[in-house]
């Protein structure tokens, strides 16, 4: 999709304001909000829609007669349309709506389990994975009696791909690997990965949680079998996500969870299933959040991807070198490509404790293992904080946060 | 609060830096561990009473933050040497000072540790001055093992 001449033009500073929530102060301090890898934050013109949602169309999809049903089917569906447009899906029915990325994994390990794993079987992951990516498996895999194995790490977080020919077994059936690593940053080179794996037939799921709000996503060109995101870190709302799966899998995937809607003729004698991709939305769906998603994507896609891309790369450099220039602060994931999240720790101090005092300051950032305890266990660190960046960042954010961490290092005498 | 100098004054971070009674205890008859989940503050707390009913030693091992780890140091100097039920009425008090039930100007025998007063007013640290407590709590109570995402009413106040 092509942006608008418009907003091609806007400055940054332009953009920031679309964002009414960096507008307040936190703790008597402007808010420099460095958490968009928890959550992105949500422009006017998203906010907009939503209220435009609940004001004007707002009732149950997919069920009824009246005329406001059917508009809110049409504004559901429509954003079906721009999820497949923005992940460049040969078709809609493979776009399902889900709760988010949790869900979407889940969704893939239970469902694609219980037809494909089998006791024996053996499930692949990385060493970076998102516990959403970790203990679904583990759950099926303890359920089948397959096993799980894992792809290892260098000391940057960069993912070793040296062995993956052998971790790829016989008896390995699904490979799952993120895009981006939301504890670390890193890149994956996932295109490597679907190619080796699909060269033995099996297929992959990436986790893309990190990667779709910050980078242009394509799913056909990737070759991806599963590919899931959640609305909140494309500057959406939160309770929806997408799962995207290649038909002929999904296709032979039975429901994961079962209801209303995802049935197409229901007797005490038995059940008959929708088709896609309505098989896999049991229920009502979150359709106000699936509505405000799709101003989200229009939002980005106006901005252009190259251009959010390479602004988050402007902002990562100067953070990385700023941080890095501080003595005592130690960068945590140093992979060759990375997106923008830094993670760091402090010699002497504990990262809740840096997490307090920024925050104290209005600087809003994550401490902790980032849903991520086998990386940080790989790294030997007990947590680390975690800077994330967005296009909606200035070098202000950047000052704020430099200066946070001189005051941390003052306070604990380090 | 703003100032983070009040929160983290020198005696706090003085525990910090070298844990008082730091590490495994020989003849321990209650241990027990506390975990926040949420930060990955781990720590396990070490005690042996005798047959008079006297907390004769404590230990702690474990990681965390500045917070939780100053007061465990802090706790482990102030439990030793009480009797049991003089030691659940200290970490009573300490429980009550953090979720703001105690009138620090009334009768109570917390010392030193009024230091950690202004915790009470960052709601997200509160786990971590509690968790060794409760710890102690749950060791001196037999309980191996605590979380502070457990349903237990010591964190209601939150
Ligand atoms: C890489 C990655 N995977 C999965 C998730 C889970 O996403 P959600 O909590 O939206 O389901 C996250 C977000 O926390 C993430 O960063």
């Amino acid at each position: 999709m092509s942006a608008q001449p418009t907003a091609l033009n806007r400055s940054w500073e332009e953009v920031r304001a679309d964002f009414p929530i960096l507008a307040q102060s936190i703790n008597g301090h402007p808010l420099a909000y460095l958490d968009t890898a928890a959550s992105a934050q949500m422009p006017q013109q998203v906010i907009d829609r939503l209220v435009w949602y609940h004001s004007t169309l707002h009732s149950n999809v997919h069920r009824g007669v009246h005329t406001l049903s059917q508009r809110a089917t049409q504004a559901f569906e429509d954003v079906r349309l721009k999820v497949q447009q923005l992940l460049n899906a040969p078709s809609l029915k493979e776009c399902i709506f889900t709760g988010g990325t949790t869900d979407a994994i889940n969704l893939v390990a239970h469902s694609f389990g219980k037809a494909f794993l089998k006791q024996g079987d053996r499930v692949l992951l990385s060493a970076l994975e998102h516990h959403a990516n970790i203990v679904p498996w583990q759950r099926i895999c303890e359920e089948v009696g397959a096993f799980i194995d894992v792809i290892p790490i260098n000391d940057r977080g960069e993912l070793l791909l040296d062995d993956l020919d052998e971790l790829l077994t016989d008896r390995t059936r699904i490979v799952g690997v993120n895009h981006v690593s939301n504890a670390l940053g890193t890149v994956n080179p996932i295109e490597e990965i679907i190619a080796r794996a699909h060269a033995r037939d099996i297929p992959v799921l990436i986790d893309g949680a990190q990667a779709v709000a910050h980078m242009q996503v394509d799913v056909q060109a990737l070759d991806a079998d599963f590919y899931a995101f959640s609305s909140h870190k494309l500057c959406g709302p939160t309770g929806i996500g997408v799962l995207y799966g290649k038909e002929r899998w999904l296709e032979k995937m039975p429901p994961y969870r079962s209801g209303g809607d995802m049935i197409l003729n229901v007797s005490w004698e038995g059940t008959t299933y929708n088709g896609l991709p309505h098989k896999f939305e049991a229920g009502t769906p979150s359709i106000a959040a699936g509505v405000g998603m799709g101003a989200a994507i229009d939002y980005l896609q106006e901005l252009g991807f190259e251009r959010i891309a390479a602004r988050e790369a402007e902002l990562l450099a100067k953070a990385t070198e700023r941080l890095g220039a501080i003595p005592g602060v130690r960068l945590i994931g140093t992979a060759e490509h990375k997106a923008s999240v830094l993670s760091f720790d402090i010699e002497g101090v504990h990262p809740h404790d840096i997490g307090s005092i920024l925050d104290s300051e209005g600087v809003a950032i994550r401490a902790g293992h980032h849903c991520a305890q086998p990386v940080m266990t790989r790294l030997g660190v007990p947590a680390t904080a975690r800077a994330s960046f967005a296009f909606y960042n200035d070098d202000q954010d950047i000052d704020r946060l430099v200066a946070g961490i001189h005051s941390v290092k003052e306070i604990f005498g380090v | 609060m703003s100032d983070m100098r009040a929160l983290y004054q020198e005696v706090i971070l003085d525990h910090n830096r070298k844990p008082r009674n730091f590490g495994p205890l020989e003849g321990a008859n209650r241990v027990a561990q506390g975990t926040n989940p949420l930060c990955g503050d781990n720590y396990t707390i070490y005690a042996r009473v005798n047959d008079d009913n006297i907390v004769e030693a404590v230990s702690f091992e474990g990681s965390g933050c500045a917070i939780s780890k100053a007061a465990a140091s802090m706790m482990t100097t102030r439990i030793k040497g009480k009797k049991v039920e003089s030691a659940e009425q200290l970490i009573e008090e300490f429980r009550a000072m953090l979720t703001g039930e105690l009138d620090l100007q009334g009768d109570h025998s917390l010392g030193h540790l009024t230091v950690f007063e202004g915790v009470a007013q960052l709601p997200q640290r509160v786990k971590c001055a509690v968790l060794p407590w409760h710890a102690m709590h749950a060791a001196l109570e037999g309980d191996d093992e605590t979380s502070t995402e457990g349903d237990s009413d010591i964190w209601s106040k939150e």
